[in-house]
């Protein structure tokens, strides 16, 4: 079993995932409320990608990384656990007590390419697909395939 | 023994460490099979072909014999259809199936209640959802059957997202959907495969025999059969949760109207979720939908009039055939209601070791903690007791039952054991009796860390709704 995510403010990255081989998510704009960016770095190579939901690309990810995902490691890191997010990444944590900076550190210092944006477009229809999540009906017919999925007490 | 007169805490627990005959050897047929599902069926080695033999052996004696067998040699030769795993599938159901019956007449000795009465089953109703959808999820289940757990990689796990973002707004999908969505998202997060370091492999095979056998059309309807009027008492509720849904199922006794034996039942309600709702954030979302929750957290009855039920004794709710009624203790309804109410007969498809849960009330135990585990010395065996289920968002926890004196829990079964969830305890506080339920916050609190986590759960809804308000539909 999974265990379950961490509680985590939402309003500076109201999305994060580990899917599609990438860290990826969605980062609001501290600027301008109905813009957000499409943020992700590959697992392996940490070929990154920065864009606004309106594809246009982030100014601060020319030639490493930006605030932005910064923010992403940072959010998913307590979102799922520094050990789980390393791994995904493959990401080589020395020192002890490695946290969100080191990640960041470990793959920023690898001096990783920037990738193709194209990705951003998924990453953003995946968001969208998270948020709908809360559109969907709740319902008292039982699903007894739940059984399989009892509540731990343990988070990531 | 516990003395009789302690009335509803009698319970033979030496008969929950003692061996059930045939138990290993089902087991061990079921596990057989399971090993083959890990390095996958498209080339399957001698040893995979000895668990798939196996597991046909073991239902050589029952109607689907022939099938089986020819399921079995088809896939021990890699070229197992969707049938064929369909029929493998449904023999290893049918094993586990043979385990759950001997573990339930088991407890039903231990509790000494009456036994369960046959209700029938009513018909699928006639809705056949969108077939195509289960032959997709057919298809995908195949392809990972296939591959085997070694062989998942992020490509092959993603092939379920389409299909359950197409079954989730569909009601009568939603088992299929709710158990496909976390299977998969527990597949992604093993990606990939080769590296694993292990594998739950009867957990898996678990998931995916059973989502296999809800693609057959008709297999997950389980309608109600009857409507039911009188007194709902609350004993505790179950919290189920993996990222992108959630159940509560409250445990109760029934009283029918003018008389008529109690019976057990249940009444669930569930909802999907963003993975990033957790903790008071789920009883958030499932509140508003079922007035049983508040009354859980009040410590109250409910009065129901044409309540729909299943044959399972699955309270089908709705809000407004159910009226809040006069202020209920869970341990007198534990000690009163509980020794005289039947449980009802689980359905077919649904028999199987996870699904037991068999509320019960154990009194005047010890109490064994030590590696973080606890466990209660009842009569001179040790019942092993699981913290972990206890819901985060609530005030029970392993201290509190650690200290506690009387405890109404759910019997369940997992690796060979079985185990007490608790529901709620009851502990000695300055020479009295004070109750801790693992649902106190269901339905809302005042507790002080209650209302913190209370807090931090609707903004993180706010956020999102925000965002979906801004960024959806444009």
């Amino acid at each position: 079993m999974v265990p379950s995510a961490r509680p985590r403010k939402l309003a500076k990255v109201p999305f994060v995932e580990l899917a599609d081989g990438r860290l990826q998510g969605v980062v609001s704009s501290g600027s301008d409320i109905g813009r957000v960016y499409v943020s992700s770095v590959a697992a392996g190579t940490y070929a990154f990608a920065c864009s606004t939901n309106n594809n246009r690309p982030c100014g601060g990810a020319r030639g490493g990384f930006c605030n932005h995902i910064r923010a992403l490691v940072d959010e998913a890191v307590l979102q799922y656990g520094v050990a789980r997010v390393a791994r995904y990444l493959k990401a080589e944590l020395t020192g002890e007590d490695p946290d969100a900076h080191t990640v960041f550190s470990a793959m920023s210092s690898t001096r990783p390419a920037q990738g193709d944006s194209s990705a951003a477009a998924q990453v953003f229809s995946r968001f969208l697909r998270h948020l709908s999540y809360l559109e969907l009906a709740p319902t008292t017919a039982p699903l007894p395939e739940m059984q399989w999925f009892p509540t731990t007490r343990a988070v990531a | 023994m516990v003395p009789d007169d302690e009335g509803g805490g009698l319970m033979r627990a030496d008969l929950l460490t003692d061996a059930v005959d045939g138990l290993d050897e089902a087991l061990a047929a079921v596990d057989g099979f399971d090993d083959a599902l890990v390095d996958g069926l498209l080339r399957p080695g001698p040893g995979q072909a000895a668990g798939l033999a196996g597991i046909a052996d073991a239902v050589a004696g029952s109607p689907p014999a022939g099938r089986v067998a020819e399921a079995a040699e088809k896939a021990a030769a890699g070229a197992a259809g969707e049938d064929h795993f369909v029929a493998l599938a449904a023999a290893r159901t049918a094993l586990l199936g043979s385990v759950h019956d001997a573990l339930v007449a088991r407890v039903e000795e231990a509790v000494g209640r009456p036994r369960a009465e046959e209700t029938g089953t009513a018909p699928a109703d006639g809705a056949e959802p969108a077939v195509n959808l289960l032959v997709a999820a057919r298809s995908w289940l195949c392809d990972l059957a296939r591959a085997g757990w070694r062989g998942i990689d992020h490509e092959l796990v993603a092939g379920a997202s389409a299909v359950v973002s197409a079954m989730l707004p569909e009601p009568g999908l939603r088992r299929l959907a709710a158990l496909l969505d976390g299977f998969a998202a527990e597949l992604a997060a093993s990606c990939p495969g080769a590296t694993l370091e292990q594998v739950p492999v009867r957990r898996w095979a678990d998931l995916w025999s059973r989502a296999l056998l809800l693609t057959l059309p008709g297999a997950a309807s389980v309608p109600a059969v009857a409507e039911v009027t009188g007194r709902l008492l609350p004993l505790g509720v179950d919290l189920q949760e993996h990222a992108t849904a959630v159940q509560a199922q409250v445990h109760a006794v029934f009283e029918p109207d003018g008389g008529g034996a109690p019976r057990l039942v249940r009444a669930s309600v569930s909802a999907p979720k963003p993975d990033t709702v957790v903790g008071a954030g789920l009883w958030q979302l499932l509140r508003p939908h079922m007035s049983l929750l508040a009354a859980v957290s009040e410590g109250r009855a409910m009065e129901l009039d044409g309540m729909p039920v299943t044959g399972e004794g699955d309270l089908v709710w709705e809000d407004g055939r159910a009226r809040m009624g006069e202020p209920a203790d869970v341990f007198a309804t534990a000690r009163v209601a509980l020794p005289s109410a039947a449980a009802s007969a689980t359905a077919p498809l649904d028999r199987h070791p996870a699904r037991i849960a068999v509320p019960v009330l154990l009194e005047g135990y010890a109490v064994e903690e030590g590696d973080g585990r606890v466990a209660f010395q009842v009569a001179g065996e040790r019942v092993a007791v699981d913290v972990d289920r206890v819901p985060a968002a609530g005030p029970l926890t392993p201290e509190v039952v650690a200290s506690s004196g009387a405890c109404v829990g759910l019997l369940r079964w997992d690796d060979g054991e079985f185990l007490l969830q608790p529901l709620a305890v009851e502990r000695t506080v300055r020479k009295k009796a004070v109750a801790v339920h693992a649902g106190a916050w269901a339905g809302g609190t005042a507790d002080k860390a209650g209302v913190r986590a209370e807090k931090a759960a609707t903004d993180a809804v706010t956020v999102l709704r925000e965002r979906a308000g801004r960024l959806l539909r444009k």
